[in-house]
């Protein structure tokens, strides 16, 4: 970046002794080749990076190779799509998924826009209290994952602790089908009901005061102000924040690898869980290609979704 | 006097009497919300209050039943054993650290080198089909990481990148050139372009005029954006564990998740490297917490 600086140098000079209508023209060049220059190594990169890598999963999608048995591979088209999508396996991770990224997105929204009003309708250390509140997201997947194991351990687990100083009964939380699913949509709300609350405090902070001035004027009550200001002004964006989640959420793999690696039995395995083990542990790699690119589509709608989204709003 | 009190508010018209009642709900109401947000805000710092405290609890305290929430001895034996093996010289877990430096710092570096021009021609010059471009930017780094890192895997075996630090590298410079391009994009928009016009009226180049004038002004932009960026390559997980191997290469977030894998697991261990690995995250959060909403959006949401 600090090199073309001097090769240049000598254009003013050019611009300046030119007839009229070059240095526009030659303005406009100069302009197009540093578009370029500048944005065609960071797309390269990604092409390299993102792009190709997904191409070849999409050939691979259409073969039956697999990374440990090497050889070549031959083309079985759209067999592996068909072996998925009918896959009673498949459709079960799918209803799991499906469980948990709505639990969670439903509880963080719920647990996030509570926590923002609450915090909005604060004079006194807002800031603070954002702050702390902001601590569980910032953290690594991994470091959340492998506390919260710790935690709800069974035997020596801090939760269990509590409740039974509390006269209540013990629960296996990460050893038991249904309640490692829960525990898992517990601490995914854990992690990331703050990124909800930042950004419904986001745009309730931006809620003009007069339109409530002028609605208390009005006597309309407090629920009335909620319901036909509050909740329009703060929606679009919180939506967008629904959706981010909703995109994040079916990606997940680490929080599962590391608080349940899926069990007990496949109660928590997710489709990312799953192709992990299909490509990883079965070595499968044709069928996880495919697998893999059918949730690259899932993804990519939702992230149409998300885009659309955001350039209403920001139209707005 | 008292008595008048006394009888407006018993007989008064109910329009009177309305307003001190009304009063004193809105105290309750506020003393229930005031409850209510300690409650959550004690429910959501529990578990990282909990780390700490664990983290500087002997062994025998960390798995007592019940457990110990204030009566415990301090040691700092669990942090000595993140840095320092038990034979003396450096522990695994500080190697991974270093090499975990290293590959957030250079592919932050690379992801600010690249994606602050490119933003900053995005948003200066038209470039064909914009939107597309930039939604097909940022929809890269929304690819599930297990996806990817199949022939990623397959690709960095056959070129000799598997379980190098450089292939962590180049990774991550991928996953965060988007969010940069994203994220700078927004601060180069706040520029006014009239700066770069008016430099180039006074006989500077275009590249000059960004250079000298538009750049100087991004500098807080780019050292946020940077910081995030930092952020998600100190964090990521999925990449690293498939992607490296061995103990030299491995950065923390795989080696703090090999701990538990032995049949007893040293929770305070777990506990002082969650620690020593959360804190510096912490801190750079709140430095760019005035840019929060915009960095954990991938820079798509401006406030």
């Amino acid at each position: 970046m600090s090199d073309p600086v001097p090769l240049t140098t000598d254009h003013p000079g050019q611009v300046a002794s030119a007839t009229p209508p070059a240095p526009g023209r030659s303005r406009h060049l100069s302009d197009r080749r540093l578009t370029v220059a500048f944005i065609s190594p960071a797309l390269l990169l990604l092409l390299a990076m993102s792009v190709f890598p997904l191409l070849w999963a999409l050939y691979l999608s259409f073969t039956d190779y697999s990374a440990t048995r090497g050889g070549p591979a031959h083309f079985i088209w759209f067999e592996n799509y068909t072996a998925i999508l009918t896959s009673a396996q498949v459709h079960l991770r799918t209803l799991t998924t499906l469980i948990y990224v709505i639990g969670a997105v439903t509880l963080q929204t719920v647990l996030g826009f509570t926590i923002a009003y609450l915090i909005s309708r604060r004079t006194h250390g807002r800031g603070l209290l954002t702050t702390l509140f902001l601590v569980p997201m910032m953290l690594s997947p991994v470091v959340v994952g492998l506390f919260w194991r710790f935690m709800l351990d069974a035997q020596f687990g801090v939760i269990n602790s509590m409740l039974s100083s509390l006269g209540l009964g013990q629960v296996e939380w990460l050893t038991r089908q249904r309640t490692a699913l829960i525990s898992l949509i517990v601490v995914d709300t854990w992690q990331w009901t703050p990124f909800i609350m930042l950004i419904a405090l986001a745009g309730l902070t931006a809620v003009p005061k007069y339109l409530y001035e002028a609605a208390s004027i009005d006597r309309a009550s407090e629920w009335f102000r909620f319901r036909t200001i509050t909740l329009p002004l703060v929606w679009p964006l919180l939506l967008i924040a629904v959706l981010f989640r909703a995109i994040e959420a079916f990606r997940l793999f680490d929080l599962v690898y590391i608080l349940t690696s899926g069990g007990p039995g496949v109660s928590t395995e997710t489709l990312s869980f799953h192709v992990y083990k299909v490509a990883f542990l079965g070595f499968n790699t044709g069928t996880a290609s495919a697998y893999g690119i059918l949730m690259v589509l899932i993804v990519i709608v939702l992230t149409q979704l998300y885009m659309r989204y955001l350039n209403k709003l920001k139209e707005d | 006097m008292g008595v008048s009190v006394d009888e407006t508010v018993s007989t008064g018209p109910v329009r009177d009497h309305t307003p001190p009642a009304r009063r004193l709900g809105g105290r309750g109401r506020s003393v229930l919300e005031v409850a209510l947000l300690t409650a959550l805000a004690v429910v959501m710092l529990f578990p990282v209050l909990w780390m700490i405290e664990t983290s500087i609890k002997e062994n025998r305290d960390v798995y007592a039943i019940p457990a110990k929430f204030f009566d415990f001895k301090v040691t700092m034996d669990h942090f000595k054993d993140v840095f320092f093996a038990s034979g003396g010289g450096r522990s695994a877990l500080s190697v991974s650290f270093l090499n975990s430096v290293v590959v957030a710092g250079v592919s932050t570096v690379l992801a600010t080198v690249l994606g602050v021009p490119a933003a900053w021609a995005y948003s200066r010059f038209a470039v064909k089909a914009k939107k597309d471009q930039l939604f097909f930017i940022l929809s890269t780094r929304f690819m599930p990481p297990v996806v990817v890192v199949i022939p990623i895997f397959l690709m960095y075996r056959q070129v000799g990148l598997f379980d190098t630090k450089l292939g962590l590298i180049l990774i991550y410079t991928a996953f965060n050139v988007p969010f940069t391009i994203w994220m700078m994009k927004g601060f180069v928009d706040e520029v006014p372009a009239e700066y770069e016009d008016a430099a180039m009226l006074d006989g500077y180049t275009r590249l000059q005029a960004f250079w000298r004038f538009t750049l100087p002004l991004l500098v807080p932009g780019i050292a946020a954006t940077a910081v995030f960026a930092l952020i998600f390559s100190w964090n990521e997980f999925v990449f690293a564990i498939f992607l490296t191997s061995s103990d030299t290469v491995r950065t923390a977030p795989p080696a703090i998740a090999g701990l538990i894998g032995g049949t007893t697991v040293d929770w305070g261990l777990v506990a002082a490297a969650s620690v020593v690995f959360a804190l510096p995250v912490l801190v750079f959060a709140y430095l760019v917490r005035k840019h929060l909403v915009a960095g954990v959006t991938l820079g798509a949401v401006r406030r």
